[in-house]
């Protein structure tokens, strides 16, 4: 990847990851943890799907699905960034009234589909992909799945179906980050070994860092590459990626920071993306 | 009426969307395993490219629907009533409400008219599901002429959709020349001042048997078809409560939740008069033949007769 672009992904990602804790933080509920740990991935793919956020509802666009719907801040994020709304409306985040609702809304600017309810979303991303193949369209179509939340029945369902219509237009990425609310997904009912789950369903499956634009572009080009079968990339991810007191802690899958906490984790971001400012 | 033509609302369905495929090119297909059942295999037989079968996965089909209506097709998602409205409910409320897809369910063997597999398969509780997502129409055609109207309106409609099919062939009784299927609109097949008889679905036509028979002991019985059971046409609810005094109503479907309730909140707030529901009677069903069972719990002329000249003795 060029540098430039390297770098550029990487401020975006830290701004997005700002956008995060500040939605969290005045909407005083929230999942951080799961939103940190796809913001890299959401930054790279908005900065190559084809969407205009002056035309969001454009029928040749790609399409995202965020079946993880609960790390909606991380959408929100990107998308504000994309400039699909205001990012001062991060700062309503879930108040009464609000454009941001508490899990994504097909309503919202730049949001392809509702969704929250775990499962569900990767079956409407699939209806996506077959409608696209059934009308030769060429958009593509991603969605964004849990570790966790691949153990709902309907995801298998869906995976089967994607497989059997040979649905090369869609990618599903797993967030591998190995936790879930009540613990370490291999304790609290094991979804393991996922590729071999995906590659038996009949998917090309890649794993990726999800923290690595490098890796995140290899991972990206090879699934376009795939034709005649759907794509799965596992994300190997750090629940709260770029809060040091969120990283690898399962508290903070669904909680919001107080505001030392909040005060705490936006100076490591800004640090971070003064940094990154620096380098270029 | 052994001189009647029969049908089932099921076969009704597939020969409607098989007649409507030219003309509505965005309209697909999906089944679960179930289109020799569904009749959606006569659309599949005509049209294999626009019909996609999921296999036994009716959560699955009902979220592929959504993504299919949200890139502007128009889907009809196809099983029977116990999976499409009762395993799949929280798909349908989530991704196809919520989100206002354009999403046809057509949900067919429903009721206890199922016969002989039972109470697993037998759907009295469809309608009280449905009602409760906020945008969705329910539609509940009583014979071959109103279902495949019914189908067509569905199509038109933008928004979400469920239509309710029978296995049980019915009489075909809306062979007027000036019949008219309306969203929303109940349709009086027979005036009367002494009481109304509010049915749908396949009640409709045990309703207009009963008021022939009524109407021999002197009692004059409105009957009224509501095909569409949300929204439900509750001007001409409100007028026939207010000029006969008395309605029953008539489901093949539980007492709790369907017509009989929607009814009965919508004179008890503007017009209340005694509303005495027909209906299962919050019970499973059980296995027989579809007409013997019909008869057993009571979702009968005979009955409706019983119950009217009850109501109207009180």
């Amino acid at each position: 990847m060029d540098e430039l672009i390297r770098l550029q992904l990487q401020k975006t990602a830290c701004r997005v990851r700002m956008g995060i804790i500040e939605g969290v933080y005045n909407a005083k509920s929230g999942h951080p943890g799961g939103s940190l740990s796809i913001a890299d991935l959401l930054t790279y793919l908005y900065s190559v799907m084809n969407v205009d956020p002056k035309n969001p509802d454009m029928p040749e666009r790609d399409r995202l699905v965020l079946s993880k719907g609960h790390t909606a801040p991380a959408l929100y994020s990107v998308l504000a960034e994309r400039g699909f709304f205001p990012k001062e409306e991060l700062k309503s985040l879930r108040h009464i009234g609000a454009l941001l609702q508490g899990h994504p809304c097909i309503h919202i600017p730049g949001v392809d589909m509702s969704s929250g309810s775990l499962g569900q979303g990767i079956s409407t991303a699939v209806g996506m992909a077959l409608s696209g193949k059934h009308r030769s369209q060429d958009y593509r179509v991603y969605t964004i799945l849990g570790d966790g939340e691949i153990q709902e029945g309907q995801v298998w369902e869906a995976a089967m179906f994607a497989a059997h219509y040979g649905l090369d237009n869609l990618v599903a990425i797993v967030d591998n980050n190995g936790l879930q609310i009540d613990g370490k997904i291999t304790d609290v009912c094991s979804p393991e070994p996922i590729t071999d789950k995906f590659a038996a369903f009949g998917w090309h499956v890649i794993t990726m860092n999800a923290h690595d634009f490098d890796d995140i572009e290899r991972a990206f080009r090879e699934a376009e590459s795939i034709s005649g079968q759907p794509v799965a990339i596992i994300q190997k991810s750090v629940k709260g990626k770029g809060v040091s007191f969120m990283e690898n802690q399962v508290g903070w899958h669904g909680a919001a920071p107080n505001q030392e906490q909040y005060e705490q984790a936006m100076s490591e971001l800004s640090a971070e993306l003064e940094r990154l400012e620096a380098l270029a | 009426m052994s001189d009647v033509m029969k049908k089932a609302t099921r076969e009704s369905y597939g020969e409607a969307l098989t007649a409507l495929a030219e003309k509505y090119e965005n309209l697909v297909v999906l089944d679960a395993d179930l289109a020799a059942a569904t009749k959606t295999g006569i659309f599949k037989k005509a049209y294999p490219d626009r019909h996609f079968d999921c296999g036994i996965a009716e959560a699955n089909m009902m979220g592929v629907a959504a993504g299919l209506a949200a890139t502007g097709m128009v889907p009809f998602a196809s099983s029977f009533a116990m999976f499409a409205a009762g395993r799949a409910f929280e798909i349908v409320r989530n991704s196809i409400g919520y989100p206002h897809l354009n999403v046809k369910i057509g949900a067919t063997h429903a009721g206890i008219s199922v016969g002989e597999d039972g109470a697993t398969h037998q759907c009295c509780e469809d309608i009280a599901l449905m009602r409760t997502i906020p945008g969705m129409v329910i539609l509940n055609p009583a014979d071959d002429i109103e279902a495949k109207a019914a189908v067509e309106a569905a199509i038109n409609w933008d928004g979400p959709v469920y239509c309710r099919f029978g296995r049980l062939a019915v009489p075909v009784i809306n062979t007027n020349a000036d019949y008219k299927f309306e969203i929303g609109k109940g349709i009086t097949l027979r005036d009367g001042n002494d009481v109304t008889i509010v049915a749908t679905g396949l009640m409709v036509c045990e309703a207009l048997e009963a008021a022939e028979a009524l109407a021999k002991d002197g009692i004059h019985a409105r009957v009224i078809n509501i095909h569409t059971i949300k929204p439900l046409d509750t001007e001409l609810i409100q007028a026939a409560a207010k000029e006969t005094g008395c309605i029953i109503t008539c489901e093949e479907h539980s007492i709790i939740g369907g017509l009989g309730s929607a009814v009965a909140e919508c004179v008890a707030e503007s017009c209340p008069v005694p509303v005495h529901r027909i209906g299962v009677n919050d019970t499973y069903g059980y296995s027989g033949p579809a007409v013997a069972l019909l008869k057993e719990f009571g979702l009968c002329a005979d009955n409706i007769v019983k119950v009217t000249k009850a109501a109207l003795a009180k």
